[in-house]
């Protein structure tokens, strides 16, 4: 070893607002498994989006230098066409098509002009041996599980003759079964002399498998840690990933606290599709009047599943499990039962889900409960825009007028209509699943104070987020969720970092 | 410039008008202009209005079912078809069973019903896209048009043929024009300016909202009451017998219950939170099944109606009633300003965008265009009008008039909301 494959130079780069990236370097030797850590948001996605062309040469400063030549990748075929290849985390099959057809998609072998169907099905036999995947290579990709499908990915791969894999979260949605398979197939690779940059959130399969991480917080380098010295452990990854100063970016808050009034038990559900797929198992969880209750876990942990199974079902196929309100069992089947016994969910993705794009402030604002502004079956538009210039003061967003369409506002004022169409509700219970995403540090300040303010009226705040420091300063009481389960209850005072993202990455039961 | 920008926010429909139906009304406007001066005065003669709204009624009530299915994300392609097998039903219970007519036109309106709430529940329920379930609607129906009746035309009772061929009575003192109508007129007047009268108090109770200029009010009630005048006297001052059709009224019901129940009602925002994003209307209550359901068996009802005005007036029911009216009736919807991708138009603005093929239809027959090139230039038309408008979104405007005045935007002094957001051009290119 010791001859670099790759070395990204000073790598930055930069939104419109945002510096996703600003002076990484990364330095990955030949044929390692090269580890790549960092908490959401930290730039792990952006930087392989540069190395694999997705950001084409010239949109980012710094430089590329692969199998010692310096790259300029216009596209992502010129970056394959030099055997990097990346795996996404939502794979890139087409679901009916045959595991063949997937493999050469876009790649297939020709003669005289035409498919060569019976070279193709050989070679794809073979590549399938090579990744472990025993199927008929007829076998259309949706008829098989997630993690047959992960492998078909990689034997794509290895079609196009590949040096460098890049797997993003490869084992985020895979049973424990498959990520062991899928890891010793990594350790196989490497005897192969195939180099692999791998993007993880759990800690402990990066520990197992790697021979160097780097760490990577708000876009820039932290260190890179060779594994071959043995100085590794988690704690170390963990201080990398979340070390940074606390101070006030939170607002002064006492908090109130009031008796428990909302209780979820034994909460059950599976996946929309797959049969066998349990995305929240035997969940427990309990609000109190004037508590803000954080849950932590990284994606795919199955947080938000968790809440919109609660919140009337909006998610999966119920199996089991009850709600309690105010002692008393509540039976909530639909959102609009929902909304009726008081419960709200601010959605994580706020433009696909949260708001109908084409609306104006005004009517966003009063969409989740227009029976408000119903005055005898006719929609009042004076009181209809009352209520929304109400909340454009109190909430200060910043418009002209609420007339303006939605489109027209940033990030962070848009947020801000979500929170008031969901306070116009007047919910004794808000769900707020990543409520700051995307939004920029000032922002966050007021919804911050906002959520505060919630609940010193005596509602119950849910939040979801991603960003720990985000959790320790707001929430009264933090669960941490891994793998569709409570792993564990950690109160205010307790709450540090690297303990909670310990009970994030690790699937035993800490509570 | 900025009194041009006010005049095109407010002169129609206040602030939910969205610019494209006020560019159509300048479009209908000037092919209105052109065909009178083409045709010698011709287009709006008594007798051509009259005969253009009898002609037309059918077409722009389907159009108005077919706005909230596309508003809702859907199409409707069997409307046709279901308007000629409810004008064969209707027609054969009247001549074999004796059946009354009014029993006669209740009888239809629930076979629409049936019919469209059989559509509704393949859409909502089952999950079969609206396409395909009208398609094989629209043979169905056709099919079962033909086997009622026998592939034959079949008459209707006179009394039947009021609601299509039918014109408000000679009544009252002798004035050389219909009386009826010149009340109808007055009364629409005295609406039109209650209404405008009526919206600016309700503006004007929004503490910071600024209600339109005065001078905006003004020209627009001038306008709109320049316009029934106008229309009035022509429809009340016709050959004597004839005045404003029955067809005409009906539609005018509807278009004012339409336009009411979309803008002013919980349900019909419904409509329109679904075809605008359908998971986030249903994580907000609504309940998406049954909107679908109720905007395609609506859809049934008006099919229904439009069926039985056309064989009323056409006197009698046959197996070619209704070809190709769906197009019609999706053309007027999407000139009209709705878009493709559901979520916008207006009632309204479909039925601009009816009148817009009609009044190039009739012109263009008046002139003496064959029907090979009506068809040519209505295609052509077509085309253009949604061409436009996918530009326009593509710019990330929603607006003809925007785009032309886009240039001159910058010397407008930067609009008080702070900080810089990502320009929505900058969020859909990247889309």
């Amino acid at each position: 070893m010791g001859n670099a494959l790759l070395e990204m130079r000073s790598i930055t780069k930069e939104f419109p607002g945002v510096r996703a990236l600003s002076d990484v370097s990364l330095v990955v030797e030949s044929g390692q498994i090269h580890a790549i850590c960092g908490e959401n948001g930290a730039g792990k996605s952006t930087l392989m989006k540069v190395l694999s062309g997705v950001h084409p040469h010239g949109t980012y400063s710094g430089e590329i230098v692969y199998q010692g030549q310096e790259c300029r990748f216009g596209d992502i075929r010129a970056s394959e066409h030099a055997g990097i290849v990346i795996i996404h985390q939502e794979l890139a099959l087409v679901p009916g098509m045959s595991i063949t057809e997937n493999i050469f998609l876009g790649n297939e072998p020709r003669r005289w002009g035409r498919i060569d169907w019976k070279a193709a099905n050989h070679r794809a036999i073979e590549l399938m041996n090579l990744v472990g995947l025993r199927e008929d290579p007829d076998t259309l990709v949706k008829d098989i599980g997630v993690g047959k499908q992960q492998l078909v990915e990689i034997a794509k791969a290895f079609a196009k003759d590949v040096k460098l894999l890049i797997l993003d979260e490869p084992t985020a949605a895979l049973n424990e079964n498959d990520s062991r398979h899928l890891l010793d197939l990594l350790r196989g690779f490497k005897e192969r002399g195939i180099t692999s940059i791998m993007i993880s959130h759990k800690l402990n399969e990066v520990e197992a498998v790697a021979d160097a991480i780097t760490i990577l917080r708000d876009g820039r380098t932290i260190e890179t840690i060779t594994v071959a010295g043995g100085d590794v452990d988690e704690d170390r990854i963990v201080r990398g990933m979340v070390g940074r100063d606390l101070q006030s970016r939170f607002p002064e808050h006492e908090p109130n606290i009031g008796e428990v009034f909302f209780e979820v038990r034994d909460w059950t559900v599976r996946h929309p599709i797959s049969a066998e797929r349990l995305v929240c198992k035997n969940s427990r969880f309990t609000v109190r009047r004037g508590e803000i209750v954080g849950f932590a876990g990284l994606m795919g942990a199955g947080r938000t599943e968790l809440a919109m199974s609660v919140f009337g079902r909006s998610y999966g196929v119920h199996l089991g499990g009850k709600i309690f309100k105010d002692g008393r069992e509540v039976d909530i089947r639909t959102v609009a039962d929902a909304i009726r016994n008081g419960l709200a969910y601010v959605s994580e993705d706020r433009k696909a889900i949260g708001l109908n794009l084409l609306d104006d402030i005004k009517t966003s604002v009063v969409a989740a409960k227009l029976s408000k502004i119903t005055r005898r079956g006719v929609l009042d538009e004076a009181a209809q825009y009352h209520e929304a210039e109400s909340y454009r003061r109190s909430l200060r967003i910043k418009t002209p007028t609420v007339d303006e369409p939605v489109t027209r506002l940033s990030g962070g004022n848009q947020q801000k209509v979500v929170l008031a169409k969901w306070m116009f509700t007047d919910p004794d219970l808000l769900i707020l699943d990543e409520p700051t995403r995307g939004i920029d540090v000032g922002a966050k300040y007021e919804i911050y104070g906002i959520i505060q303010r919630l609940a010193d009226e005596g509602r119950g705040v849910v939040l979801i987020s991603s960003e720990l420091p985000e959790l320790i300063g707001l929430c009264d009481r933090i669960y941490t969720v891994a793998e569709g389960t409570i792993t564990g209850e950690v109160a205010r005072r307790d709450a540090d970092p690297e303990l909670l993202m310990k009970r994030m990455t690790s699937t035993r039961s800490n509570a | 410039m900025s009194r041009i920008r006010d005049l095109q926010k407010n002169l129609f429909g206040g602030t939910t008008s969205n610019a494209r139906q006020f560019g159509m009304i300048f479009t209908l406007l000037a092919i209105i202009v052109y065909f009178q001066i083409a045709t010698n005065g011709l287009t709006l003669t008594s007798g051509n209005l009259i005969a253009l709204t009898q002609q037309y009624a059918y077409i722009s009530i389907l159009s108005i079912g077919m706005l909230m299915v596309i508003v809702a994300g859907h199409i409707d392609l069997s409307v046709g078809s279901v308007a000629a097998f409810v004008g064969i039903v209707v027609a054969k219970a009247m001549q074999e069973y004796d059946v009354p007519w009014p029993a006669g036109i209740v009888l239809g309106l629930a076979v629409g019903a049936l019919i469209g709430a059989w559509q509704g529940f393949w859409v909502a329920y089952i999950g079969v896209p609206a396409f395909i379930v009208t398609l094989a609607g629209m043979l169905l129906f056709r099919g079962g048009n033909q086997y009622i009746g026998n592939a034959d035309t079949v008459p209707v009772p006179q009394g039947f043929r009021t609601i299509g061929a039918g014109y408000l009575p000679e009544f009252g003192p002798e004035t050389g024009y219909n009386n009826l109508t010149l009340l109808l007129g007055l009364l629409l007047c005295a609406a039109v300016a209650w209404r405008e009268w009526q919206s600016r108090r309700v503006r004007s109770q929004m503490e910071g909202a600024e209600p339109a200029p005065v001078w905006i009010s003004v020209l627009r009630l001038a306008i709109m009451l320049g316009v029934i005048v106008f229309a009035t006297l022509r429809f009340a001052g016709g050959r004597v017998g004839t005045s404003f059709p029955v067809s005409g009224i009906i539609l005018a019901i509807l278009v004012i219950a339409y336009s009411f129940y979309t803008r002013n009602t919980a349900g019909g925002r419904h409509i329109y939170a679904v075809g605008g994003n359908a998971r986030a209307a249903e994580l907000s209550g609504v309940q998406l099944r049954r909107v679908n359901f109720l905007v395609m068996t609506n859809m049934g009802v008006l099919a229904a109606l439009a069926g039985m005005i056309f064989v009323a007036r056409s006197t009698a029911s046959g197996p070619q009633d209704g070809l190709s009216w769906e197009l019609d009736a999706i053309a007027a919807v999407f000139i009209g300003g709705a878009a493709v991708s559901g979520g916008l138009g207006t009632v309204s603005g479909s039925i601009v965008g009816g009148l817009v093929m009609a009044v190039l239809n009739n012109g263009l027959q008046l002139i003496g265009t064959g029907a090979d090139m009506v068809q040519i230039i209505k295609g052509l038309f077509l085309l253009g009008a949604v061409a436009l408008d996918v530009y326009n979104k593509k710019q990330g405007r929603f607006s003809i008039i925007g785009s032309l005045t886009r240039r001159f935007r910058r010397e407008d002094p930067p609009a008080p909301a702070a900080p810089p957001a990502p320009s929505p051009t900058g969020s859909l290119a990247r889309k």
